[in-house]
């Protein structure tokens, strides 16, 4: 079934050309990818993020039981911290990847790919302890994003200090804006400065259209992705998927080999592989599913790939043998049966100034 | 330049010079269904109708430029290869390539014709 977000009809009002994603209708964009991507990176811009899911594990044992799950450590969280986490299946391969969300010792708040919700659920379920519930609480709320180098003074147009986090990765469960109660965090997939509102739906609509008239730049699915690709962020379903493991993909930070057990621990192979940025040398656009070679070897495929608008230029990731992963060695890409010198850059291909 | 234009089903514009002779572009429906143009790559040579003609690539995604002639690609606009981004702010004054000896034509319509098929 499609379903619509609390602000389907503000991206009606707004011109938004849809497209179905993950079962939700959803703007791809509102005027163009390149102007939606820019005013992220220079001003600030708004995402309705609604389709992403929400899930909640409670009980005496939820820290345990999360921490068996995942392939990095929560045993030391905090209330209002976040952590970032995937789970691994039998075979040693991402199921999903996901933030947690520390409420407190008894209670996380877990936000997953819109995607994989049902399928996240279901590994929770037949994981699952006594002491635990597991709630999906999707349907409770919408999210927008709020992102770019203007986006701390664009909120205190609408809320006061203290209501909004200070550090990355950290949230306020109950702040007030518009005089709604929202959850607010310090988090995004843009590369930029931001925070993303979690909230029933009319809280969601007013704040999406008080900031529209104060000129935050509705943003779409097009440049969400532009930026995150442009920031190295992996996305699952491209450098991620039940196919590809944290060792394949270069997650390195999120995965703990000193961490004595989690499922699906003893099952992540060493393939070899890791994820590298590509720069095409040559004309064309390198994109997602290119074959990568080296001396007519055939050593992987991108995963993602476009021209970045504020680059200007075409980059990919790749997922390649590791021996040919040096910055600065030059591969090959087949881009439609014609190959072009693309060369192995570090990652991220953007990182904004601090 | 728009007054003369005529289209094709495949979104592409064809304004003739001579008998012999005319300019191809890409349609303002067309240019705004791909979005942000970044890159244009028109190899062929010699083409029949329906032909590929190129590549147009958008930040989107990348599709095929068809010829609505048969013919010689007699010349690119270089303007458009520096600057694709032309293709969007006024795509139906903006040629993409120069076709000659032209033997042939896909069936082509008028504006109002060709607004006609966009409806249906």
């Amino acid at each position: 079934m499609i379903q619509k977000t609390p602000l389907y009809q503000e991206h009606i009002n707004l011109n938004g050309k849809m497209v179905e994603f993950a079962s939700y209708m959803l703007p791809i964009q509102y005027t163009s990818i390149v102007e939606e991507h820019m005013a992220v990176r220079e001003r600030v811009g708004i995402f309705d993020v609604s389709h992403m899911g929400e899930i909640i594990v409670e009980g005496e044992k939820a820290i345990d039981f999360l921490n068996s799950l995942i392939c990095n450590s929560i045993s030391k969280i905090q209330s209002s911290k976040i952590r970032y986490s995937l789970f691994i299946n039998e075979n040693g391969n991402i199921i999903d990847d996901f933030l947690i969300y520390c409420v407190s010792d008894t209670k996380l708040f877990l936000v997953v790919n819109a995607a994989n919700k049902e399928k996240d659920y279901q590994w929770l379920l037949k994981n699952k302890i006594d002491g635990v519930t597991i709630t999906d609480v999707s349907d409770e709320y919408g999210q927008i994003a709020i992102q770019g180098p203007l986006s701390k003074e664009t909120m205190l147009k609408i809320t006061t200090k203290d209501n909004l986090p200070e550090k990355y990765y950290t949230f306020i469960e109950k702040a007030s804006v518009l005089n709604k109660t929202v959850l607010i965090s310090k988090t995004g997939y843009t590369g930029e400065d931001g925070y993303e509102i979690y909230a029933d739906a009319n809280a969601i609509q007013e704040i999406f259209k008080k900031l529209i008239e104060l000129n935050v730049t509705p943003c779409g699915l097009g440049c969400r992705d532009t930026l995150r690709l442009e920031a190295s962020m992996p996305l699952y379903g491209h450098e991620m998927s039940d196919d590809i493991s944290p060792l394949d993909t270069t997650l390195d930070n999120f995965y703990k080999t000193n961490k004595p057990y989690y499922i699906g621990k003893d099952k992540i192979k060493d393939r070899g592989l890791t994820r590298v940025g590509l720069f095409n040398t040559e004309r064309g656009i390198i994109r997602e599913h290119m074959e990568v070679y080296k001396n007519d070897e055939l050593i992987g495929s991108t995963t993602s790939g476009t021209f970045l608008p504020y680059l200007r230029g075409s980059y990919a990731m790749a997922i390649i043998k590791k021996e040919f992963s040096n910055i600065d060695t030059i591969v090959d890409v087949k881009i439609r049966n014609k190959l072009v010198k693309a060369k192995v850059v570090s990652l991220p291909f953007y990182k904004r100034e601090k | 330049m728009n007054d003369k234009i005529m289209y094709s089903d495949s979104h592409e514009w064809v304004k003739m010079i001579n008998e012999n002779e005319a300019y191809v572009g890409l349609s303002s429906y067309a240019a705004q269904q791909l979005g942000d143009i970044v890159y244009i790559n028109i190899d062929a040579e010699e083409v029949d109708l329906k032909d590929v003609l190129g590549d147009i690539e958008s930040v989107k995604a990348v599709s095929d430029f068809y010829s609505p002639l048969k013919g010689k690609v007699l010349e690119v606009n270089e303007e458009i290869i520096d600057n694709p981004a032309l293709l969007n702010e006024d795509p139906e004054n903006t040629w993409i390539c120069k076709v000659g000896d032209i033997e042939d034509k896909v069936k082509l319509y008028t504006l109002e014709e060709y607004n006609k098929l966009l409806e249906a």
